[in-house]
């Protein structure tokens, strides 16, 4: 479900990368709010068949109430999101998306901010900077990608940030090296760091490696639903039973068959659409609950885990 | 109708404090049950029980307005310190300035105006007399911090929660009518911190759960609960800064003044998002009524009654009724067929 949802409308589509688009959204009926730095929406998109709903991060400055900005990578193997926006969605077309919520915002306590960006993970960056600018943070951006691919916005940061700024084209072979990076902050560093997985875990793991305090990490990764073999879930309270195919995850399986589950974040973050397990093997996916919580097999996140076992019964 | 502030009562020394039979009607009761339970009791802060209920608006206005902010004024003028904000808090107090004022001027158009020019702002309070202009966002352009003029200008306190890493943070908040606790002592702290002191919720996971759930709180989704504890005297101001001034209060009941001197404290806790600094406000607004005039409602007599026969020592002790407890079930027996 997407409580109280926004319609707004497309105004805007641009390419600001080989495979990025950008989409500028303004309100069709109701205003629309202020955010936070770090802030993203869930995009409902109504396709003839399905609804899929994604995470976007806002990349507008957070004050600039007149729209709203996101920015879509057409993913390689799409699972049906990305690929829509990037081939449905025009201007002057309709949509829905939820308010803004925040799972990643900055410690404004922070010395210095070190924004570390991947590839598309440079969304969410685009609007900490407008506000931290305004406050005058000791900030620091370095931004990796495949320029035949990502690279959205260098220039432009380049512009804003000078030598604040730092950029490593891959399919140029340049590379950053993360730990001297990281080794040369002063104390009172923040790190944040959106982008790919393998990223957010070598930052981690450097982390440690330098005794850095976990609290001065943050990074976000939207846990894209990742395929899996198909099973059942047999629903408690109803007994209805709902399959869940291989592509899809079990989030969307349920709300196909009208069974309604709490959810904000749809990547296995927020927690919001944690169910209780009554029967069956949990894979968990997701970076919300604790270690004890998945070993003990009561709970699964629907947004991004899947059954083990061929069938699962759940409290709901 | 909604009841009209009426003039300047005080919450202190000659206790000329008074509701008005409407006042006590609409008294936010808080017992749902006979028997008590422990409850986290959120729901969403939806308009409820229609016109003139404390639930109508957002922010609720009533007949003591003047009197709690003449009360509030004299806390800040003694204790400057029960209004604190951390600098990276600055944010969020402006946030709080505009939810206060915007919610004002479409709940309350009769008393609150604002015409916004960009960041230029014009604000007029009629039930005060303010009129000030300002610049949005830049603190040195009111004639205090942004905290401290729209607390002065609302009622309940307010503190202001920094959320990071999944916690929350006490980093600001306007404090002057607290039930027994202090804002320069949890400034700073995180939530199960300032919830230490609490008996009985920890082991039943009750802050967890809270706190995974107000963390997910959206923007424009605000919820509410009620909180309660006794309190001598109509007292707004029982913080532990000034106890020396009311903690021996405790001991001047007696069996016959039990009715007139023990007012029940309720708490409207209202949680809402802040949309531009992702902090959450925490509004607890403080209503006040004297055992005596709670009776004069049959079913919150008898309600009551039970409930507080009910409580567990942990709670008799944790909200200080130890001296007076027994005399309140008492007082109350006479209004239950059930003793």
């Amino acid at each position: 479900m997407l409580a109280n949802k926004i319609s707004v409308k497309v105004s805007a589509v641009e390419q600001v990368a080989p495979s990025i688009r950008e989409y500028t959204f303004t309100a069709a009926d109701q205003k629309l709010s202020s955010f936070s730095p770090g802030a993203h929406v869930v995009v409902e998109m109504a396709s003839n068949d399905k609804t899929y709903r994604n995470a976007y991060s806002l990349l507008s400055d957070p004050l600039d109430t007149s729209n709203y900005r996101i920015a879509v990578r057409l993913q390689d193997k799409s699972r049906g999101g990305s690929a829509f926006m990037h081939e449905q969605v025009k201007v002057g077309d309709e949509m829905r998306i939820s308010p803004p919520s925040n799972l990643f915002a900055p410690d404004w306590r922070a010395k210095k901010h070190l924004l570390l960006a991947g590839g598309v993970g440079i969304t969410p960056f685009m609007s900490y900077l407008p506000e931290m600018q305004r406050r005058g943070c000791n900030l620091e951006l370095h931004y990796m990608f495949h320029g035949e691919q990502t690279g959205a916005y260098k220039e432009l940061l380049k512009k804003e940030l000078g030598n604040r700024f730092v950029s490593y084209d891959s399919d140029l072979k340049q590379r950053c090296e993360l730990k001297s990076l990281i080794k040369n902050q002063p104390l009172g560093t923040h790190i944040y760091i959106c982008g790919p997985a393998a990223l957010i875990e070598a930052t981690k793991a450097i982390g440690q490696e330098l005794s850095i305090p976990s609290s001065m990490i943050h990074y976000e990764e939207f846990a894209t639903p990742k395929p899996g073999k198909p099973f059942l879930v047999d629903i408690q309270s109803s007994g209805k039973t709902v399959s869940v195919g291989g592509e899809e995850s079990l989030l969307e399986a349920l709300e196909q068959a009208d069974v309604f589950v709490p959810n904000m974040c749809r990547g296995g973050v927020c927690g919001q659409c944690v169910c209780t397990v009554i029967e069956g093997d949990i894979e968990h996916r997701d970076n919300f609950l604790s270690e004890d919580e998945k070993v003990s097999g009561k709970f699964i996140m629907p947004c991004v885990s899947r059954a083990h076992t061929d069938r699962i019964v759940l409290d709901i | 109708m909604r009841i009209a502030p009426k003039d300047v009562q005080s919450f202190r020394d000659d206790f000329t404090y008074t509701n008005s039979p409407e006042a006590i009607r609409r008294f936010p009761f808080p017992f749902i049950d006979d028997e008590y339970r422990y409850s986290v009791n959120l729901e969403a802060h939806q308009p409820k029980d229609g016109e003139g209920s404390v639930y109508e608006k957002f922010l609720d206005i009533d007949e003591h307005y003047l009197s709690e902010m003449a009360e509030r004024a004299k806390v800040l003028e003694a204790m400057p310190s029960r209004c604190l904000a951390m600098p990276h808090m600055d944010i969020a107090c402006w946030d709080l300035v505009e939810r206060i004022m915007k919610s004002f001027v479409q709940d309350y158009p009769q008393y609150f105006s604002l015409t916004t020019n960009g960041d230029k702002w014009l604000w007029e309070n009629k039930l005060l007399s303010i009129k000030d202009e300002f610049i949005f966002g830049d603190s040195t352009s009111l004639p205090m911090s942004p905290l401290e003029y729209i607390g002065r200008q609302v009622q309940g306190d307010f503190s202001i929660l920094d959320q990071r890493n999944g916690d929350l943070f006490m980093d600001a908040g306007i404090i002057t009518c607290p039930a027994d606790w202090s804002l320069a002592f949890d400034a700073g702290m995180s939530f199960s911190e300032w919830h230490g002191p609490v008996p009985m919720a920890h082991s039943e996971g009750i802050f967890d759960r809270a706190l995974k759930y107000l963390t997910m709180l959206q923007v424009g989704s605000p919820v509410r609960r009620l909180n309660w504890t006794l309190t001598v005297n109509a007292r707004m101001d029982t913080s532990p800064e000034t106890y020396s001034e009311w903690g021996h209060e405790r001991a001047s009941i007696t069996p016959e003044n039990v009715g007139e001197k023990i007012y029940l404290r309720v708490e409207l806790q209202v949680i809402d998002r802040l949309p531009r600094s992702n902090a959450l406000s925490f509004n607890i607004r403080t209503y006040l009524i004297s055992l005596e005039d709670l009776v004069t409602n049959p079913a919150w007599a008898k309600r009551m009654h039970r409930t507080m026969k009910t409580l567990p020592p942990q709670l008799v002790d944790y909200k200080g009724l130890t001296r007076f407890h027994p005399m309140v079930i008492d007082y109350l027996s006479q209004y239950d067929p059930i003793k």
